[in-house]
């Protein structure tokens, strides 16, 4: 029987700590669209993901209504572009502009798998894919673009990260009369996961099923709403349980969610990601649970306890709750779209040195933070660098995803607006990495016993 | 299957009549309601079945809303209830 207090809680999820399923992803495998003619090639690609996710919106919509719960977003994920540039040849940017003419045709609001995999080196397709990411970003809408640099299994690609700090500064020039906004879409990962269905990073890995649905759910409102309630010296072990309850229930309601969707579309459910994705709105803060926690503000000492903390508790709630646990999940820390997290910015609170130190316990890496437009290729490389090394040592995903604001100065803000949010210019140590990013080769794979 | 319409918001007269009224149209049955008075607001919260509707709950919802304006109304299918406060 279903109880009052059970459906006024779930009522009160919803309406007021912003619960909502962030995003149902449709991963594709464009394998069998790549031809030796790139023009053939793209009509395959347009064909195949209409005919697979016409009616994904439509679906998203139908489901909302039915449980009266809101899903933010419905996008796409596609097999890494590259493999298709390494088969057709010709300019990668064609894809870019099929994948973003296909995405609002079915009317998603991001397409993912503008991607390369070159943790060990680069094959064909690779180098022509990363050196056209600044025009396809600039180009295009909703295409968004990742390329994975290192893995725990290979080591880190020091031509590739070299390159990328190249083109993540290109990205944002080209796009900086529109607040360098193709940055904001191009994220640099160290194992990278396959079935990630959070943009900008996802991308349908060539591991994965044909077509595939992923879920990801939301909801830091309803875990800050949850430990406000409790009382200042409840322990720590009573924060962790609190938040496994909840992140169990949260979880349900994605699961429920991503088995009707993928019942209704007739394509098999892959993996729930059970992260806690911050949206700009107040009250649906990663940095708040942080503070409600028992932190004065986000970046403070204690910081990275309390993340680690919470980052675990949400995995161990979550993974009950769901039939397949994959994608991030966990806590994620995006500066920008984080109203605490850009509070703490704005009065330097929160540094670029301890968001890494954070990224060292939670679920992805350095993520929409904006740094100063005069920012060097080598030290945005320097940046991607010491980031895949934290991913690579520890055996986690860590990506980079900044946003140089060209021709502004620490202090100045960047507004991108919706989800992605604003914030302020942080601080870069500007001593320069370039003999050591110059030097190019590889980072070889760390060891994976003597642990200390 | 059953569905949830919750209401929620200040008390008045009428209320359970006009809701009750709007379900007896949609040709929904109402098999239990139950009211409380939460946090200063009153929530009342009725379970109808849904199999034999003539209209769909989106549909119901927009109707209820039109017909009890003053009062914030949720109608959401019961799975969401079990699969998030059952084992």
């Amino acid at each position: 029987m279903l109880n009052t207090t059970d459906i006024l809680e779930t009522i009160n999820m919803i309406q007021n700590d912003n619960l909502d399923v962030r995003t149902i992803t449709m991963g594709i495998s464009l394998l069998d669209c790549a031809d030796a003619d790139i023009d053939k090639s793209c009509e395959k690609v347009y064909n195949k993901i209409y005919r697979l996710a016409k009616d994904l919106v439509k679906t998203g919509e139908f489901i909302e209504k039915k449980y009266g719960i809101p899903i933010v977003n419905k996008r796409i994920s596609v097999t890494p572009i590259a493999m298709l540039v390494a088969a057709s040849g010709g300019d990668p940017v064609k894809y870019a502009k099929t994948l973003d003419r296909v995405a609002k045709d079915v009317g998603v609001n991001f397409i993912g798998g503008y991607s390369a995999l070159v943790q060990k080196g680069f094959s064909a397709g690779d180098i022509e894919l990363i050196e056209s990411i600044p025009r396809a970003l600039a180009e295009t809408d909703f295409v968004c673009s990742s390329i994975n640099v290192g893995s725990t299994k290979a080591g880190i690609n020091m031509d590739a990260v070299k390159l990328m700090g190249q083109v993540v500064r290109e990205t944002a020039e080209l796009t900086k009369e529109r607040q360098c906004i193709g940055a904001a879409k191009l994220v640099v990962f160290c194992n990278a996961p396959e079935d990630n269905p959070f943009m900008a990073g996802a991308f349908h890995g060539p591991g994965e099923p044909d077509c595939v649905l992923n879920v990801g759910v939301s909801g830091p409102g309803v875990v800050r709403a949850v430990l406000a309630k409790m009382p200042k010296d409840a322990t720590l072990n009573e924060i962790a349980d609190t938040i496994k309850k909840t992140a169990f229930k949260i979880t349900r309601m994605g699961q429920l969610v991503g088995s009707e969707a993928s019942k209704m579309l007739g394509v098999p459910f892959g993996i729930i990601d059970l992260s806690l994705a911050p949206t700009p709105a107040v009250g649906d803060s990663v940095a708040h649970i942080l503070e409600e926690i028992g932190l004065e503000q986000v970046g403070g000492p204690g910081t990275t306890a309390a993340l680690a903390m919470l980052n675990d508790a949400v995995k161990k709630g979550g993974v009950m709750a769901s039939s397949a646990v994959g994608g991030l999940s966990g806590a994620f820390i995006p500066v920008t779209e984080d109203a605490g997290m850009i509070d703490a910015a704005r009065n330097g609170v929160l540094t670029i040195e301890k968001l890494e130190a954070m990224t060292a316990v939670c679920s992805v890496g350095l993520d929409m933070i904006v740094i100063p437009g005069e920012s060097t290729p080598e030290t945005i490389s320097a940046i991607i660098a010491d980031e895949a090394a934290i991913g690579m040592v520890n055996s986690k995903t860590t990506a980079v995803r900044v946003i140089p604001a060209i021709g502004l100065k620490e202090g100045e803000e960047l507004e991108f607006g919706g989800l992605l949010g604003s914030g302020p210019i942080m601080k870069v140590n500007m001593k320069s990495p370039s003999v050591m990013i110059n030097r190019g080769g590889r980072i070889p794979a760390p060891l994976q016993s003597l642990k200390n | 299957m059953k569905a949830v319409i919750t209401v929620i918001g200040k008390d008045m007269v009428g209320l359970l009549a006009r809701v009750s009224t709007t379900c007896a149209e949609a040709n929904a049955n109402v098999l239990e309601v139950t009211q409380s008075v939460l946090q200063d607001y009153f929530a009342m919260i009725m379970i109808i079945e849904i199999d034999k509707m003539n209209c769909d709950l989106d549909e119901l919802r927009a109707r209820l809303a039109k017909n009890v304006p003053e009062m914030i109304i949720h109608v959401m299918h019961e799975d969401i209830f079990n699969s998030m406060h059952r084992i």
